[in-house]
């Protein structure tokens, strides 16, 4: 209960009337407006949702696929844990890494530097979502399509997919949180002239703590907090499979 | 009509099948029967092609089958666990493999229909998987496999997962859907009583080997070797050495009557194996040594029982099954009690001496592997 104690008064001040972060003097929507004429703040928003929503779509592709050709087609543990590095490496690693490889093939640091970086990282995490949901699948269904007549790209479209999807849905809203409030990569690999809505609110503070940035913390809380509890929610419809009444 | 010729798979140093070679007729209901682990399954994944041998062929009608995608063989498999689709109903998972063939859908609808009529499922057209019980999923996933009309149907397993009472059923549908539908079956069983009922011939396997090819009586009157004689079916089992003519000579037992199989000469080590129902059994009294009474298979309670023709032993346990009795007897000079299968209630009791006898040609000596 004490961890949440910060989060609880985050949001309790950030609909603060007075100027102070700390001294709670009525209550306000003023912060949330001064927000939305905040243009800085606006720009970071919409870039923050293109990094996230671009690098949620690649990663989701990419890292099914990784989960499938590792679960199906290899053996190799090596192979395995490299899929999971990115995962487990420190975000600051593969942050300094991927400024030194862009710059190595001379790539101009934007947006879309950004939505790869973040598309790289997650991708470890849906491929380790979906790679769970995998291990739990009948591989003898796959068989039973082939011997059904279908072939491999048929078999995977119809039998594959389907069974993987509550666990494809729950990895990319994993990976969609996990980019909204990345910084470290974000700030290494997007460049001079964009700025995600985290590398937003770090300029904001060194200015000083307002409820204003409170306002915007409590609205990336809000969007985070529902993509977790939707993803949830879908791997369980997924996974309850009612009893047969034999 | 298939060929199976010098099949041999290993996985590391483990020989799963080793130079199997078998021919399965056309309408044939063929079984392979063996422990688990006997690599029948393995064969069978080879002839659906999910695994591929490291020697020998396998043809279909003189086709080569193994250059073959499994979804370009015409052939089905039905899986142990029914491998049914679980997010489709039961029209569309009977449906998926006639889509795969771009039949017009009107054909599709109607063969669907047919085949659903057939198995008697046609009211849970519209269920899920999950909502069947397991007989009724095994109907689905046959109507799944035959639907198609594949030239062989494999069944791996097919009535393992069933409770005693549906098995019983399953049986007798599966041979007659066979009749009807006129498809050349290959079932794979560890179960010797499933395989005895349901097939024409029989494949005994034992550690990647095809041991002997029968019928269902053959198999169980002639066993030619130790493992077929003990694995199908219940046997009682006397080392020693064949003698002269319809006998065999033991250290412990003195001569037995039997019947030896073609390749066994005279003074070869040697088995007999006779089957529990063939022995007669008769009751010593325990002043005299006359026989009191004789129950038993037929034909085994005439005189040629009595004397010192048999063995004596002491009963051990009757159990009671309804249509027979087993009585386990304690022969001195045998590790294993010898197993006695007689009609019925049996009137014998425990710890009464009795005589076990048979003749020659209830029992069959079979030579000792190598």
């Amino acid at each position: 209960m004490f961890l949440y104690a910060p989060i609880v008064v985050l949001v309790v001040m950030s609909f603060n009337s007075g100027r102070s972060a700390y001294t709670f003097e009525g209550f306000s929507l003023e912060w949330y407006g001064e927000l939305a004429g905040d243009e800085r703040v606006m720009g970071g928003l919409v870039n923050t949702l293109i990094v996230a929503g671009g690098s949620t779509v690649i990663a989701t592709v990419l890292g099914t696929m990784l989960a499938v050709g590792l679960a199906r087609h290899s053996r190799s543990k090596v192979l395995d844990a490299l899929a999971f590095m990115p995962a487990v490496l420190p975000d600051l690693v593969l942050a300094i890494g991927l400024l030194l490889f862009y710059g190595l093939i001379q790539l101009t640091l934007g947006l879309y530097s950004a939505v790869l970086a973040h598309a790289l990282f997650s991708m470890a995490f849906v491929a380790a979502v979906v790679r769970t949901r995998l291990s739990g699948a009948d591989s003898s269904l796959e068989e039973a399509s082939r011997d059904l007549g279908a072939g491999p790209v048929t078999t995977f479209m119809r039998i594959t997919l389907p069974q993987l999807a509550p666990g494809v849905i729950a990895g990319a809203l994993l990976a969609f949180t996990l980019s909204l409030d990345e910084f470290v990569i974000a700030y290494f690999t997007i460049g001079n002239t964009e700025q995600t809505l985290p590398i937003v609110i770090y300029s904001m503070i060194r200015f000083g703590v307002t409820p204003k940035i409170n306002a915007l913390a409590a609205i990336l809380l809000l969007v985070s907090f529902t993509a977790v509890i939707a993803g949830q929610r879908l791997t369980k419809i997924g996974e309850r499979v009612p009893r047969a009444q034999d | 009509m298939l060929k199976i010729d010098g099949i041999t798979r290993r996985f590391g140093d483990v020989t799963a099948l080793d130079d199997v070679t078998l021919e399965i007729e056309q309408g044939e209901f063929f079984a392979l029967l063996g422990p688990s682990g006997c690599g029948k399954t393995t064969l069978l994944r080879i002839i659906a092609g999910f695994e591929t041998p490291d020697a020998g062929t396998v043809t279909l009608d003189g086709e080569d089958l193994l250059s073959k995608q499994p979804n370009r063989r015409p052939i089905s498999l039905m899986f142990q666990s029914y491998a049914l689709f679980p997010h489709m109903t039961v029209a569309k998972n009977v449906a998926y493999g006639l889509e795969q063939e771009k039949l017009p859908r009107a054909e599709i609808k109607q063969r669907v229909g047919e085949v659903l009529e057939t198995v008697g499922l046609s009211e849970l057209a519209g269920r899920k998987p999950h909502q069947l019980s397991g007989g009724q999923r095994q109907r689905v996933a046959l109507a799944r496999s035959i639907v198609k009309r594949p030239r062989l149907l494999l069944l791996d397993e097919p009535l393992s997962a069933l409770d005693k009472k549906v098995r019983a059923d399953m049986q007798l549908e599966l041979k007659r859907l066979q009749n009807e539908v006129g498809i050349t079956f290959v079932v794979v069983t560890h179960d010797q009583e499933e395989a005895m009922s349901l097939a024409d011939r029989i494949a005994v396997f034992d550690r990647g080997r095809v041991c002997q090819v029968d019928e269902p009586v053959a198999l169980y009157d002639r066993p030619r070797s130790r493992f077929v004689a003990d694995f199908v079916g219940a046997n009682n089992l006397f080392e020693g050495t064949a003698g002269a003519k319809d006998e065999l000579e033991t250290e412990d037992f003195g001569v037995l009557p039997g019947t030896p199989a073609e390749d066994v000469k005279q003074g070869d080590k040697a088995l007999l194996a006779v089957r529990p129902e063939k022995i007669g059994l008769s009751q010593v009294s325990e002043d005299s040594e006359t026989t009191e009474a004789a129950e038993g298979a037929e034909g085994t309670e005439s005189s040629e029982v009595t004397g010192e023709t048999g063995l004596k032993g002491t009963v051990v346990d009757v159990s009671f099954y309804g249509g027979v009795s087993h009585i386990s007897v304690d022969v001195p000079g045998r590790p294993r009690h010898v197993l006695v299968a007689v009609q019925g209630a049996s009137e014998v009791k425990p710890g009464a001496e009795v005589r076990l006898a048979w003749q020659a040609e209830e029992a069959v000596i079979i030579p000792v592997d190598q």
